[in-house]
């Protein structure tokens, strides 16, 4: 870890006065970066099948706002609609998600976030763009500050047309994405991990090294 | 075979049954919160998906042994509770571990899940799980004074510690029950099993739409699973001892789950009706109306 | 009213051009070196305590930005944009950070979108709306290209083609001609 080297260690005051120093490494960085899974593009057992049913029933969603689309995701929730009879939640931590949402445009900042908060969820995690805005950019085309398209920078297991598309057509999503799933093609993650060099790239082209560690677990 | 073993094996099949039926009972009540919200809710057997889910997921990061044990000391204290408490009056096989002066050992691993789980949040690092930790503990502690209370004035009526012998006591007609004999102790420990059961109006430390979920905000994958499997037996397993304490303890195994389920509902149609409290709020509760309940409850034996 | 402020205004700084836009709402220019001291003035004699904004507009053809602070009377109920126009190459003007705090972060936000400088103001040169990694020019002057440099940066799809609205309707509507 040869880039590392030159960081300082970060010391904390605790509340009674005593100084902690913090290891670089263990602070915010993790030097591994992520490996696909064993035989992912293998046709799935019994056992695999058994679990990609129970991940499809039970999609977690990251309730992180990105876009105007967050807006379509409230109405999910009240008796209209009523994703929960789904099995589709929402979660407030990315730690517990396996879903996440962009929902809409991704200014600069915002990818950003998204992509720690994609490398903080645990695999296998799946990706769903809403709107046209993460398909080509949408109205934000030829923004300065807005990217145009989303799975340059992670792997995107489906898209929601529309800008921005009904609440019924997100659920039609989730259908779809549940199909996916079942189907053992869910393996976004794992795609994630093996061109992982690629989506580096293309994200430190736009975000630079500021504050986009290799990989934040 | 062997006595202990077949004690063991019974055991490990009486916490597989309470923790199915608090499965079942946590997908009931949250249908029972979607239709008071005109959802139509989840399905009841969604609590089983998320679980094996759970399970199938990668767990990623390390923080230190704390964090990996934190969730085991949750699940000891709610497996730990189903153990040492006589679940069915008078039957040999469900009366599990239980001895005499078992309840202070009971007492202890009520609370001891909580400690467990306040050290391995705080192993993160991350910033909602203190705040989580620290609203978590101030809030169990309130609770836990009134109901402490109560439990003291049940074993002085009956000068035993052993909870058998209290269901023992209880036998022989409704009106045997604590709930008769000894009313005021009974109404101060309703009150405080509120407050244990992290339902509303006491559950602002594990809301989601609080400070993101509270203690477990970096549990993930079968660290998050351990949690929500000791959840459902730990929620039974209290409401069982409430119900061996104060109503009668249960005879048979449809007993068990009348009572139980009855008790249950009772915190989940409070839950449903009132709105959350803050924790300075919830503390001053518990330190008001059922602390002075409990020990009045304690000085009305002498009269009684 | 606005005239005697104007023609006091006039007697101290030498003002190039006046607006009587509304009968509380006027429009003086002043030459750069005198733009601060005039805000000043404004602030300290005339009781335009408040400031609304400060803003740029690009004027690309004339090679100058101009500056406006516009600035309000509370009692009087009165508003005076005073102007300045600065050049286009340098873009520097004088910091006015020590009359309202608040102006540190207008002089910030035209830093980064204009590229105009204030010497002595702080958090300049500080990323404050733009990503912390933005490597491209100014992007509120009128030189800078969005259509280019997004497609340059942002991985444009292919296959993107533009109807227009009015004769996409025509054609739906009146298949057959008008």
């Amino acid at each position: 870890m040869e880039k590392f080297k030159d960081f300082k260690k970060r010391t904390v005051i605790a509340p009674d006065g005593e100084k902690i120093e913090i290891d670089p490494m263990k602070d915010y960085y993790c030097d591994a970066i992520p490996t696909p899974r064993k035989d992912y593009d293998k046709i799935p057992g019994i056992l695999e099948n058994f679990k990609n049913w129970a991940r499809s029933e039970s999609l977690w969603i990251l309730a992180y706002g990105s876009g105007c689309g967050a807006i379509e995701m409230r109405p999910l929730m009240t008796p209209k609609h009523d994703a929960y009879r789904y099995g589709i939640q929402w979660r407030p931590t990315p730690r517990q998600a396996n879903l996440l949402m962009i929902s809409g445009y991704l200014s600069v900042k915002t990818l950003r976030i998204v992509v720690r908060a994609y490398e903080q969820m645990p695999s296998p995690k799946y990706v769903m763009g809403l709107g046209s805005c993460t398909i080509n950019g949408g109205m934000y085309w030829d923004s300065y500050n807005t990217i145009n398209r989303l799975d340059h920078f992670m792997p995107v297991d489906t898209y929601v047309t529309g800008c921005m598309p009904r609440p019924e057509a997100l659920i039609a999503g989730f259908d779809e994405l549940k199909k996916i799933i079942r189907a053992g093609k869910g393996v976004g993650a794992d795609k994630y991990a093996e061109n992982f060099a690629w989506y580096k790239e293309n994200q430190k082209k736009i975000l630079g090294d500021v504050g986009l560690p290799e990989y934040s677990w | 075979m062997n006595p202990i073993i077949t004690k063991i094996l019974y055991a490990l099949l009486t916490v597989f049954i309470i923790w199915n039926i608090g499965m079942v009972l946590n997908g009931f009540t949250r249908k029972v919160y979607a239709r008071v919200n005109k959802r139509y809710g989840i399905r009841i057997y969604q609590p089983y998906i998320d679980l094996i889910k759970n399970y199938s997921l990668d767990t990623l990061v390390y923080h230190g042994v704390m964090y990996y044990l934190g969730p085991i000391f949750r699940l000891t204290s709610g497996v730990g509770m189903v153990l040492f408490i006589p679940l069915i009056y008078g039957s040999e096989i469900f009366s599990n571990f239980s001895f005499a002066g078992d309840a202070i050992l009971i007492l202890y691993f009520m609370f001891f899940g909580t400690l467990g789980m306040a050290l391995g949040s705080n192993e993160t690092g991350q910033p909602y799980s203190t705040i989580g930790v620290a609203r978590g503990l101030a809030q169990v502690t309130a609770a836990e004074v009134p109901l402490v209370l109560a439990f003291l004035s049940v074993f002085i009526q009956n000068q035993s510690l052993s909870i058998s012998e209290i269901v023992s006591v209880q036998q022989g007609g409704f009106m045997h029950w604590t709930m008769w004999t000894n009313p005021m102790a009974t109404a101060t420990a309703m009150l405080a099993y509120l407050g244990s059961m992290m339902r509303s109006p006491f559950d602002v430390v594990l809301a989601p739409q609080e400070i993101p979920i509270g203690p477990p905000t970096e549990y993930h994958g079968s660290f998050l699973a351990i949690l929500s499997t000791n959840r459902p037996i730990f929620a039974v397993a209290k409401t069982i001892l409430f119900v061996n304490m104060f109503f009668g303890g249960a005879t048979n195994w449809g007993m068990f789950i009348l009572k139980a389920t009855t008790l249950y509902m009772w915190s989940v149609v409070t839950g449903t009706i009132y709105p959350r409290f803050r924790v300075d709020q919830s503390i001053r509760f518990f330190l008001k109306v059922p602390l002075i309940m409990g020990l009045l409850s304690i000085l009305l034996l002498q009269f009684m | 009213m606005m005239k005697e402020i104007v023609n006091r205004l006039k007697e101290k700084f030498p003002v190039t051009a006046e607006i009587y836009q509304r009968d509380d709402l006027t429009f003086v220019t002043v030459e750069k070196k005198y733009g601060v001291d005039a805000v000043a003035y404004l602030k300290e004699y005339e009781g335009f305590t408040h400031l609304v904004l400060l803003t740029a507009v690009d004027w690309l053809e004339e090679g100058e930005f101009q500056l406006t602070y516009l600035l309000n009377n509370p009692k009087a109920k009165h508003d005076i944009g005073l102007r300045v126009r600065i050049d286009r190459e340098t873009a520097e003007m004088q910091t006015a950070h020590h009359l309202w705090p608040a102006v540190t972060t207008y002089e910030q936000e035209l830093n980064e979108m204009f590229g105009i400088s204030f010497p002595g103001s702080p958090r300049q040169g500080h990323r404050f709306i733009l990503d912390e990694a933005w490597q491209g020019p100014p992007p509120y002057r009128r030189d800078f290209d969005t259509k280019k440099y997004s497609e340059e940066t942002y991985f444009p799809r292919p296959g993107r083609s533009k109807i227009d609205p009015a004769e996409h309707m025509k054609k739906k509507l009146y298949p057959e001609g008008m």
